[in-house]
């Protein structure tokens, strides 16, 4: 079987309000172990096991601590990046319902190898009611002695999609809109208030601890070339059993929706959210890796009954009113877009209108200032590549 | 600083770390389109039209933001890119109206430009109309969002260099739009309709209303503006010789690019006002009539020759250039034979003159207005820069966004406040105690510069002896701060070297003003914070032409260049250079000379473009003054309430219709160009006063332009020996400037003090002359503000800051509104000793509670009424900051 328990190993093992449970399974023991080892060991170690980034971007972990570590300054800091945002991905919800005990040793090592003294967690606004159960285990772990060299702030957004991306979200712990910023300078050495700042997704800070404990060869021994260890996916949408799977990486996609999750027929499926890939219904065999397609996890599955123009339309729909609105390639291209697929979705389509998507595809995507904007069209082109028909049914 | 060699588009260039690869190919004559960029202006990276290819750069990074490495190659303008840009443009365009012909902005719009340089054809995509808000009932500019891009400079103008914050992004999206908080009018945004923003605009989006139909401007001219001391320098914009718009100039080292509301929308009004005096005025049978010049001239010349040398008193003008200064003195000195001579100097800055004169060897700003900016630490003590010297606050916030230090010194709660990291508000009148208190700490803990005290000054021994009052507990006694912040003022201004010192009338219109200004040089020297960039002590003059007014010698005690009048040697050489020979005894300051005619000592008076009805202290003992006067003769440019008791009115040409120099407070000496021809009959005052020097007998008054002034000026006087008009054209020069080839001085002291050795000065505590008592138990402290400029007869005229500020108001703590039952908006009497004047209240913690304040703008509340003439011994200024007043609600208006 595919599935693999690391990241949630400890999901429904232990009572998320009381630490003693997570203590009577762990003990913070990782934390332990680490504050004995030095910083550059630490990192050394994180970047042996191969682990990337899980919020979408696969970004290696261990380079991105290294940056941060060695960019001189007294003030660094280090981020959980809780704003699940992206459609149909609720894994670090289930998460941190469940274990949120891991996920803050997770950030106290991360915060100890990079040199901050002040981490926060981003917490998506909708996930307001995590609050209190957050606080309580960082106050539990407080307690314990467990953060004695770090202090953790929860800082909620306001509901902006695009503060999950991590210059946005910098600029909204800072207060301030939050819009994406240009990049370089890398949040690495020039983060939050101009600091060397490190921003993990939730499930990267999960597979923290596990590394520091058993090492990096042992988490190297599953997974992909470039793709190690597993991910945690979010099904959702045409199947039998939606939920929270932890699959090795690599595992095929058939495996995830069919065997796992259950579905009967499937057109398409979208993978990593709104801005994530659209695959056909003959791809299931593709496997699930950075090399390949992963995004955060998010999987939502369309049966034969789906109109395609329907979910790419509400698809744009959504990017257009997320986009912030700092660069015009994507606040006007994503409402461009809006108003082609309206005329596809009405009938009214012309045959240069799927000429015109493509060329303000490549606009968007090679000149937007951030991922949203550069992702926007990929549920349009990919759409166009594998259900070109149903566009081209639909042109008057 | 490090070289950087980079290629762009096969060119190589050399560059410097830390600019960016647009600016490199700035530098290098090499276009690249760009909408969101500003020079002023951190990068944004928002339009995406600056995208470069970079050989091992992922994808196509933006030139604004992007740094140059050593190595890149750069490509700005391959097929690929002008496609991408095309793609990128008409997305911006889908939204904007196609209405370029019509565009108010037409000619001058950047969109335009940059759509024809990447060759916009055809619009594809669907047009988007946005619905956006206009809004066109906001004093002096239009805004029209349907033409907004988006680009942001304006939000970013606001924020980073302004400071104002006034305006921001709202929603999101494609909704996006600028806006304000919570949608709420601009005039209560904090907006400071400094017009930044319109000059920032790349589109049509923002417009200047007055000039929004009048086209382009066929010639510009660049000339000094006439309000404050900051000097900025203005772009007049003219068509068919009208004035059409007033701009910021962008390259100078005054306000580069920056200019308050006052200088961008206040002027054009005012010149063309239709009050303007046009012809000279006589008073016949109590009546001002209309005359010609020749029985205008005729008059003065014969009345002012029937008085003794001792009867007669020049008030001179910091409104007018060096060249009539200096005619003016001349004219009194050499035909008159008076040195009753004196201008508005005297209410402003004379200790700063007297004190700093006495202990650093010269009486201005040791340092350059730009180099605030570069200060670790800015200590503001009696200044409301932001209101006051808008465009010098721009260098402070400067300063504070690159991490320096700021303290306020203030009792009221300013503008700056909200930047600072420290603000002391100490009692009103209780600097000195203050600043020995601050010197008092740096001494106890050896913060001080042992080197720079021993080698650059002197009787440091007999100063710190006199510490020994100023214990911290008697300080906080005195001033009511509390010891710690006292000591933590002391230590950043210590420990943050270089630290600038900027001052202002809050410290000079005190009976004590001349020791408050040695207090400020004694903490000045004792941290070696003199002669090096960034630090200095930096006292903001007022009016645009009060330092040169005083350079120039309108001042009863020297000749132009602060060279004695009681000097032999020097007399003797202007006695040389005049032909005639000079009175040696020191003439009256403008507040004897007031006394003088009180007492009809003083039987005429020649007048030049000053208000003292408005802006001198006691002004009822003013008015009277000027009554009791045998005869007035007065210059201005409007019918101003002193102008009214004239017997004879000359009207003056304003700043735009005559040539000549201001020099700022900086010291920095700069052109004021004719553009237009004088409104009516109008004339430069320095032809006036060589019409009526000439109808005296007067010898070297045949000046054919004031080009001719400045070189006699420049033979006569050593710091501006090397000044001349061709010089000026490339831009102002900062004296000391002795000579032709000399570059001039942007901060003194550096090596020496003037005058050799800095003097410390051993002080002592005096309160105020007036404090509250029972009858009278609030004090009174006057200021300016934004809007408005000293007694308003120019900014007065102009509707739009008379829309942002039209009446008086009294500032009162809400403590001492509630035990007087005053709500906001009441109209009240204040009243003091000398006299009574109504104003509305404003109930505000800006003011300490025992303390109300108001402006001295409007004829109709006229603060100086009240205002104390008790003076400054040394310097002989008036204490216009504090007086004893008693507040009552008036039942009628």
């Amino acid at each position: 079987m595919p599935e693999k328990q690391i990241v949630l190993k400890n999901c429904q093992m232990i009572n998320p309000r009381d630490i003693n449970t997570y203590l009577a399974r762990h003990d913070f023991k990782a934390l332990a172990k680490a504050q004995v080892m030095e910083p550059d060991e630490i990192i050394n170690e994180v970047k042996a096991s191969g682990l990337r980034g899980r919020g979408g971007a696969g970004f290696p972990c261990g380079s991105k601590w290294e940056a941060a570590r060695n960019t001189p300054g007294d003030e660094k800091y280090l981020v959980g990046n809780a704003d699940e945002g992206e459609v149909g991905t609720f894994k670090d919800r289930y998460i941190i319902e469940n274990d949120p005990f891991t996920f803050i040793e997770g950030i106290t090592i991360a915060a100890y190898a990079i040199g901050a003294k002040q981490s926060y967690i981003y917490l998506r606004s909708e996930y307001h009611r995590l609050r209190n159960l957050l606080e309580n285990a960082i106050s539990q772990a407080k307690d314990k002695g467990f953060l004695k060299h770090v202090k953790i702030d929860i800082r909620e957004g306001a509901g902006a999609y695009i503060c999950g991306e991590e210059t946005a979200l910098m600029d909204s712990i800072e207060g301030k809109r939050g819009e994406p910023r240009y990049r370089p300078p890398f949040p690495t050495t020039k983060g939050l208030w101009g600091n060397p700042t490190v921003i993990n997704n939730v499930e990267t800070l999960m597979n923290i601890p596990n590394i520091i404990l058993n090492g990096a060869q042992q988490f190297r021994q599953i997974g992909t070339e470039r793709s190690k260890g597993t991910k945690v996916f979010s099904v959702s949408g045409d199947v039998a059993k939606p939920g929270v799977y932890e699959l090795v990486l690599g595992s095929k996609l058939r495996e995830l929706v069919i065997d796992l999750a259950g579905a009967e027929t499937v057109k398409m499926v979208q993978i990593g959210g709104a801005m994530g890939r659209i695959v056909s219904s003959t791809m299931l065999d593709t496997s699930l890796s950075f090399e390949t397609i992963l995004g955060a996890g998010g999987v939502i599955v369309y049966n034969e009954s789906r109109d395609t123009i329907d979910i790419v339309l509400r698809t744009m729909e959504f990017l257009n009113k997320e986009s912030c609105g700092k660069c015009s390639p994507c606040r006007e291209g994503t409402e461009a877009m809006v108003k082609i697929l309206q005329k596809f979705a009405g009938g009214r389509g012309t045959p240069k209108d799927t000429g015109l998507l493509e060329e303000l595809s490549s606009t968007m995507m090679l000149a937007s200032l951030c991922g949203l904007g550069q992702a926007a069209p990929f549920p349009v082109i990919d759409s166009l590549q594998y259900f070109r028909h149903d566009y081209e049914s639909r042109i008057k | 600083m490090d070289k950087i060699k980079i290629t762009i588009d096969n060119k190589p260039i050399t560059g410097r770390a830390g600019m960016t690869v647009l600016e490199a190919a700035k530098m290098a004559g090499i276009y690249i389109p760009t909408l969101c960029y500003h020079p002023a202006l951190t990068p944004f990276g928002a339009c995406r039209l600056c995208i470069t290819e970079i050989e091992g750069m992922r994808g196509f990074p933006t030139s604004c933001t992007t740094p140059v490495n050593d190595g890149m190659v750069i490509k700005t303008n391959t097929p690929q890119l002008q496609e991408l840009r095309r793609g990128i443009l008409e997305l911006t365009i889908t939204d904007h109206p196609y209405s370029c012909i019509t565009c108010p902005t037409n000619g001058r719009c950047e969109l335009q430009k940059v759509a024809a340089n990447i060759g916009m054809k055809e619009i594809t995509l669907p047009y988007i109309y946005k619905k956006r808000p206009t809004y066109r009932n906001d004093p002096f500019f239009d805004r029209d969002y349907n033409m907004c891009i988006l680009c942001g400079r304006c939000v970013r103008i606001c924020h980073e260099v302004r400071g104002a914050t006034a305006i921001t992004f709202t929603q999101r999206g494609i909704k996006t739009v600028i806006g304000t908080a919570f949608g709420r009018p601009l005039q209560e945004s904090g907006c400071q309709f400094c017009g930044a923003c319109v000059d920032a605009c790349p589109t049509g989006a923002l417009t200047e209303r007055a000039r929004e139909w009048a086209g382009l401007a066929d010639r510009d001219v660049v000339t000094t503006c006439p309000y404050c001391g900051v000097g900025c320098q203005l772009s007049l914009q003219l068509k068919k010789n009208r004035i059409i718009e007033v701009l910021p100039h962008e390259k100078n080292e005054v306000n580069r690019g920056q200019v308050c509301v006052k200088g961008r929308f206040g002027i054009t009004e005012f010149v063309y006002h239709p009050q303007r005096l046009t012809t000279p005025l006589i008073k016949r049978n109590g009546k001002l009539t209309e005359a010609s010049w020749d029985e205008a001239l005729n008059l003065v010349t014969s009345r002012l020759a029937n008085y003794h040398k001792d009867e007669v008193a020049i008030i001179a003008s910091a409104k007018c250039t060096n060249e009539e200064n200096y005619v003016t003195q001349k004219f009194g000195r050499a035909v008159l034979g008076t040195n009753n001579i004196d201008h508005c100097a005297r209410l402003c800055h004379s200790p700063t003159v007297a004190g700093l004169a006495r202990v650093f060897g010269s009486g201005a700003m040791t340092n350059s207005i730009h180099d605030i900016g570069e200060a670790a630490c800015i200590l503001i003590i009696g200044t409301n820069t932001s209101e006051s010297h808008p465009v010098t606050a721009l260098e402070v916030l400067k300063a504070v966004r690159r991490g320096a230090k700021l303290i306020i010194i203030n009792p009221r709660e300013i503008e700056l406040v909200r930047f600072a990291d420290l603000w002391l508000r100490p009692r009103l009148g209780t600097d000195v105690p203050l600043l020995m208190g601050m010197a008092r700490t740096i001494v106890d803990e050896n913060l001080m510069d042992q080197a720079f005290i021993t080698e650059r000054c002197e009787n440091f021994d007999a100063f710190k002896k006199s510490l020994q009052n100023f214990t911290l507990d008697t300080v906080t006694q005195i001033t009511g701060v509390p010891k710690d912040k006292i000591s933590e003022a002391a230590h950043i201004y210590a420990t943050n070297k270089p630290a600038s010192l900027l001052f202002a009338m809050g410290i000079t219109q005190h009976s004590h003003g001349t020791d408050n200004v040695l207090a400020i040089a004694n903490l000045a020297m004792l941290t070696g914070n003199i002669g090096s960039p960034g630090s200095g002590v930096n006292p903001l003059r007022g009016q645009n032409n009060v330092q040169g007014a005083c350079d120039m010698g309108s001042l009863p005690n020297v000749f132009p260049g602060y060279q004695q009048t009681t000097n032999e040697t020097v007399r003797q050489k202007f006695e040389a250079a005049w032909d005639v020979s000079l009175n040696p005894t020191q003439g009256l300051t403008l507040t004897e000379i007031f006394d003088a005619a009180h007492h009809k000592r003083i039987k005429a008076i020649h007048l030049i473009g000053e208000n003292p009805i408005l802006s001198d202290p006691d002004a009822n003992h003013v008015r009277k003054a000027l009554e009791t006067l045998e005869f007035l003769v007065v210059q201005d440019i409007f019918l101003s309430e002193t102008a009214r008791l004239a017997d004879v009115v000359l009207p003056s040409a304003s700043f735009v219709e005559r040539d000549g120099t201001f020099t700022n407070t900086e010291r920095r000496v700069q052109r004021v160009r004719k553009v237009i021809e004088p409104i009516g009959a109008s004339r430069p005052d320095w032809w006036i006063i060589c019409q009526i020097a000439r109808g005296m007998g007067g010898k070297g008054f045949d000046f054919e332009n004031p080009s001719q002034i400045m070189d006699e000026i420049a033979h006569l006087t050593p710091i501006y020996g090397g000044i001349n008009y061709r010089r000026l054209q490339k831009g102002g020069l900062q004296w000391p400037c002795p000579t032709p080839d000399h570059l001039g001085t942007p901060i003194l002291h550096t090596q020496l003090f003037t005058r050799g050795k800095g003097r410390f000065t051993p002080l002592q505590y005096r309160p105020s002359a007036e404090l509250p008592d029972k009858t009278y138990p609030l004090v009174l402290t006057t200021g300016r503000r934004l809007f408005h400029f000293h007694t308003g007869t120019m900014t007065r005229k102009v509707k739009g800051l008379n829309t942002l500020l039209n009446e008086g108001l009294v500032e009162i703590n809400p403590i001492d509104a509630d035990a007087l039952g005053i709500v906001d908006g009441d109209i009240l009497k204040v009243i003091s000793r000398r006299g009574e004047v109504p104003a509305k209240a404003r109930v505000t913690e800006w003011s300490p509670a025992g303390v109300v304040y108001m402006d001295f703008h409007f004829a109709e509340s006229s603060t100086n009424i009240l205002t104390n003439t008790a003076l400054d011994l040394v310097a002989k200024i008036p204490e216009l900051k504090a007086c004893a007043v008693r507040i009552e609600k008036s039942h009628h208006r």
